[in-house]
């Protein structure tokens, strides 16, 4: 590991006053991730901001704005919070559904959020990557892929992001708030995560030294009705193969509003806005679901190895719209 | 509190001072150095264990203001200021907790290298579900729901991040199943001030 320089950050524009504009410089939360990282070589940081001290470790409910999640939240603390598990109950279980709890208890939200691709070939510095090393080629694509990515990627790069949290978050139109050196700035997550291209490389829309502050889901009812299901290799602490997050608000057969988002089959968590439109205003049916899940899938993109990803995807939105109608009915 | 650079022997190292189980120990250290690797090599704590050292297996789990955390993932210099409780912390004397005890009577581990990690694991989860957190095998999260039974399958799932290689999954579950039962006698009981916060 390379040694590194490390300050404690006490208030946030302290936090980002310290990092500046050093690219070789960064932030320190939970370090679930970034340290393990620096343990493999795959981050050199030579400076360290621990930012877990700063007062942004608040989650706030009301009926009229929604929730504000401070980015130094806990994810066990945002897990257990007794206003998301009322009205975003699939944000909790998208949140459970990740890592282990000794993870949970250290990883912040804004962590989460910036977690890189657990795709074998990033975290092996003997292989090419472009994700790692831009230019130095992809093995995934003719290697070992069959966790990789369906919808969204490209030739150069079919890494899938692993949060199961920004999952849920993508469902219910997270905002992203950061503080730059310029001044504060807010993302919407569907803008958040920059499409792979040809610079898999450049992950986030955020700027340059930006310190995440926080995430704000708007007020939205038919997030009270929502579940997040997730499949993996064994029972418990493993990354997704598929996951999805939905909502549903069915009135007398008919889709009043859904919200779908898959996780573990792009480069970002995937909000499948086609199968939304495909359900909206039509019946609640087992056949409707299905055919929704086909006009979102229809963009996809198999390699030799990850087929199966496109049924496991079909099943589980027919599986989950047909729990919450169900749910609904009773 | 934080480590300033008036104390810092070079920018890559720092002298800090760690609170372990009541006790503060002050040591410099080169920031690169890892909680666990501090606890073993620096002062003697070898109860908590290395297994994987990339936060997978959760031999070297700690109590770090009384909430579990994988020690192999914490940098030590980060550490500072925060409660840590291990292994060598969790009994009376010569009184072992209950978890402890429950491990012992159920032959909770074959090798026992696990075990520590294993039981402060456990200690964190009797708290997490006495504070009514669910978790991902709970059916319905919501807090009008109530809280879950601490049924063997809650038990697997909640201590799914440590794992044992001899395989003593059986006795395990057993083991914090039985500490769980017991702990609501635990009125004297021998934890931690920092657990006791955690359940608050």
């Amino acid at each position: 590991m390379r040694e590194f320089d490390y300050e404690r950050a006490h208030d946030v524009t302290g936090a980002v006053a310290l990092l500046g504009a050093d690219p070789d410089a960064r932030y320190l939360g939970g370090g679930t991730n970034l340290v393990d990282l620096m343990k493999s070589g795959v981050e050199r940081p030579a400076r360290l901001v621990d930012v877990r001290e700063l007062p942004l470790d608040r989650v706030e409910f009301t009926r009229n704005d929604g929730l504000r999640i401070g980015a130094t939240v806990t994810n066990s603390d945002l897990a257990a919070h007794p206003d998301v598990r009322r009205h975003y109950p699939a944000l909790t279980q998208a949140v459970l559904a990740g890592a282990s709890g000794q993870l949970r208890n250290m990883a912040t939200v804004g962590g989460n959020l910036l977690q890189r691709t657990r795709c074998g070939y990033f975290t092996d510095l003997a292989k090419p990557c472009n994700k790692r090393v831009p230019g130095s080629g992809c093995p995934a694509v003719e290697g070992e892929h069959h966790n990789h990515a369906i919808l969204g990627a490209s030739a150069h790069c079919v890494a899938t992001h692993p949060s199961d949290m920004a999952v849920a978050l993508t469902a219910f139109d997270a905002v992203i708030s950061y503080e730059t050196a310029d001044g504060p700035g807010k993302l919407p997550l569907a803008e958040f995560y920059l499409p792979v291209g040809d610079t898999p490389h450049l992950e986030t829309a955020l700027p340059p030294g930006a310190l995440i502050t926080g995430v704000t889901l708007p007020a939205a009812p038919v997030a009270a009705r929502s579940r997040y299901r997730k499949v993996r290799e064994r029972a418990s602490y493993a990354f997704a193969i598929g996951s999805i997050a939905a909502a549903l608000d069915v009135h007398d057969g008919v889709v009043r509003e859904v919200r779908l988002a898959f996780g573990a089959v792009a480069s970002r968590p995937w909000r499948a806005r086609a199968a939304e439109r495909a359900l909206t205003g039509g019946p609640a049916s087992a056949e409707a679901f299905a055919a929704a899940a086909d006009a979102e899938l229809e963009a996809a993109r198999t390699l030799p190895h990850n087929g199966y990803k496109v049924p496991l995807m079909r099943n589980l939105v027919v599986a989950m719209l047909t729990e919450l109608t169900e749910e609904a009915a009773r | 509190m934080a480590p300033t650079t008036s104390s810092a022997t070079t920018s890559t190292s720092s002298t800090i001072t760690l609170h372990v189980n009541g006790e503060k120990y002050t040591l410099p250290v080169d920031h690169r150095t890892t909680l666990l690797d501090a606890l073993r090599e620096r002062l003697d704590l070898t109860g908590t264990k290395k297994g994987c050292d990339q936060g997978q297996c959760g031999a070297c789990t700690v109590l770090l203001d009384g909430r579990r955390a994988v020690s192999c993932l914490q940098l030590a210099v980060a550490a500072e200021g925060r409660e840590i409780t291990t292994i060598e912390g969790v009994a009376d004397g010569e009184r072992l907790h209950p978890v402890q005890q429950a491990f012992l009577d159920l032959d909770g581990y074959q090798c026992g290298y696990c075990t520590p990690g294993q039981i402060c694991s456990a200690l964190a989860v009797i708290e997490e579900h006495a504070a009514g957190w669910p978790s991902a095998v709970t059916a319905d999260v919501r807090p009008e729901a109530g809280v879950p039974q601490l049924t063997p399958e809650e038990i697997r799932e909640r201590m799914s991040g440590n794992l044992c290689r001899c395989g003593a999954y059986v006795s395990i579950v057993q083991a914090v199943a039985r500490a769980a039962q017991s702990s609501d006698t635990r009125s004297s009981d021998t934890r931690s001030s920092e657990t006791k916060e955690a359940a608050a």
